[in-house]
């Protein structure tokens, strides 16, 4: 306890909530209250309607719900695989290759997701990978930004690992194999399943490198919503952005229960 | 050793078809101008544009007021939620790890309805201006910055903070001469990590809508799509990654002397 008298206490707590309630409350109740509106002029929102959320989940809106899900699904899996193997291909090499390693799978984070946008439609609208105009490219893209945070979370994991564990299994007996599948593997489960959210939430919300190269029959949530305020229909895309934070929500929370039913065992 | 290295050879194989050997494309279009050739050209024509330069120094300069705002505003949140804890204050650092999954894009979305034509507060024309960009980018970030400092604050024993305030030391000198201390390393690898997000930033600055404000990759989008112009995308694409994998180098130097 830092500040001892009671006013005082209760002066720090009124400036956090000045603070806090504004910059990070607020916005996500505007958009919140915007999607069940006609009109905002005043302080509140008026006309209230759920007209939004009818054409939210049907048509257009629909698809590119299905298209974010499928999407942010099939890169994080890849992702979780690649990321994987390379953290644990990289634990098992000496220190200098490993800093290599992982200084290559980190490097995704720092180049702006633009710019792998643009690499991946410069490297694969040539002949020998065209990939340009197919939804796999879109994929491609999500799964290179999401894998090096997948990697940063499994190497981090296993470096916390007691390696007593698996000197315990080999010394029994058990082969490389038996010890990384029955072993490291299920140790890893909860950094594995928090990774797992982790991408498919990153995946769910791209926009960046999206916008570079999206094919028009493969529009994920994201691009139909700036869409959407880009011809001014804020009240219209304030909904499509309740749809888009509830199912990543939903599907983290998914992904928390199998992570504590993970920990129980 | 041979094997381990084999392993380790189809994930490397991988990033590079996918990711290096893309990036490379990019540099190498970034020296072929559309008239043929090899050459510096596209490098003059884009250095020369005022565009580009308007754009690197309104990306360089938000970012580093993003960076100080987000530094400043989640050290003072965190030492709330550490330090002075409420009923709640569990809640909050759950709500501040749920802020970071959501899309940046949002935060803008919402400063529309707050701040656009037709808002709450006016219609003054505050979004497409940088400082709209720097609220918002405060806004999304600081958590960013509150997550590693809660994580470092938890391992502060909190007997130094009891011992110091026996001895009759005020709370701004605690926080001064014991936490602050503490927190350096979070500080800095937050802040180096916010530093680079911000100037990587796509999303909050397209969803202003404002021709106003360009940062660079901004830039690299409209050059590549809107024009068509690939050599000059690729130009700036090339020194937004220079600017923004320095960066990122030195934060992997500066968060590794951090936990060691």
């Amino acid at each position: 306890m830092l500040v001892h008298s009671r006013g005082a206490r209760w002066a720090v707590w009124l400036l956090f909530l000045v603070l806090f309630l504004p910059l990070f409350a607020l916005p996500l109740l505007v958009v919140l209250g915007a999607s069940f509106a006609t009109n905002w002029s005043g302080v509140l929102p008026s006309g209230f309607t759920t007209g939004h959320y009818a054409t939210a989940t049907r048509g257009e809106a629909l698809q590119a719900l299905t298209t974010s899900l499928l999407t942010a699904v099939a890169a994080s899996v890849l992702a979780l695989v690649v990321g994987t193997w390379a953290a644990l291909a990289a634990a098992a090499l000496k220190k200098s290759h490993r800093r290599v390693m992982d200084a290559l799978f980190v490097l995704p984070v720092a180049v702006p997701s633009v710019v792998v946008g643009l690499a991946i439609l410069v490297a694969f609208s040539e002949p020998p990978f065209l990939l340009n105009g197919t939804r796999w490219i879109v994929i491609l893209a999500h799964t290179v930004l999401v894998t090096a945070f997948a990697h940063q979370s499994v190497s981090a994991a296993l470096s916390r690992l007691d390696p007593a564990y698996e000197q315990a299994a080999a010394s029994l007996g058990a082969r490389p194999a038996y010890v990384l599948w029955r072993v490291r593997l299920p140790l890893l489960l909860p950094s594995l399943t928090a990774a797992a959210g982790l991408c498919f939430a990153l995946s769910m919300g791209e926009l960046s490198a999206t916008m570079m190269l999206y094919p028009p029959d493969w529009t994920p949530l994201p691009v139909l919503i700036y869409a959407a305020t880009d011809r001014g229909s804020l009240f219209a895309g304030s909904a499509l952005a309740v749809v888009l934070m509830t199912a990543t929500l939903l599907a983290l929370y998914a992904v928390s229960r199998i992570r504590t039913r993970a920990s129980y065992r | 050793m041979t094997r381990r290295l084999l392993w380790a050879f189809p994930p490397v194989a991988l990033l590079a078809l996918v990711f290096l050997y893309p990036l490379t494309l990019v540099v190498q279009q970034s020296f072929q101008p559309d008239s043929g050739g090899t050459s510096l050209q596209p490098y003059t024509d884009v250095f020369a544009s005022a565009a580009f330069r308007e754009a690197l120094w309104t990306t360089v300069w938000i970012a580093v007021a993003s960076t100080a705002g987000c530094l400043v505003l989640g050290f003072l949140l965190a030492l709330i939620i550490a330090f002075v804890p409420f009923p709640g204050a569990k809640i909050v650092a759950r709500f501040v790890d749920v802020f970071l999954t959501f899309p940046s894009f949002l935060i803008t979305l919402a400063l529309l309805f707050i701040y656009g034509t037709t808002g709450i507060v006016g219609s003054f024309q505050f979004l497409t201006t940088p400082w709209g960009v720097l609220l918002a980018e405060v806004t999304y970030f600081t958590p960013f910055v509150v997550r590693p400092l809660l994580a470092a604050f938890s391992q502060l024993d909190t007997a130094q903070l009891e011992a110091a305030s026996s001895l009759g030391a005020r709370p701004l000198r605690i926080i001064r001469r014991v936490i602050l201390p503490e927190a350096l390393p979070a500080l800095a690898a937050g802040g180096s990590l916010v530093l680079v997000l911000c100037l990587n930033e796509f999303g909050i600055v397209l969803f202003t809508g404002a021709k106003g404000v360009t940062t660079l990759p901004m830039l690299v989008y409209s050059k590549a799509i809107l024009e068509s112009d690939y050599p000059g995308a690729c130009v700036v694409a090339v020194v937004n990654v220079l600017i923004s994998v320095g960066l990122y180098a030195l934060y992997r130097v500066v968060s590794r002397r951090a936990g060691a």
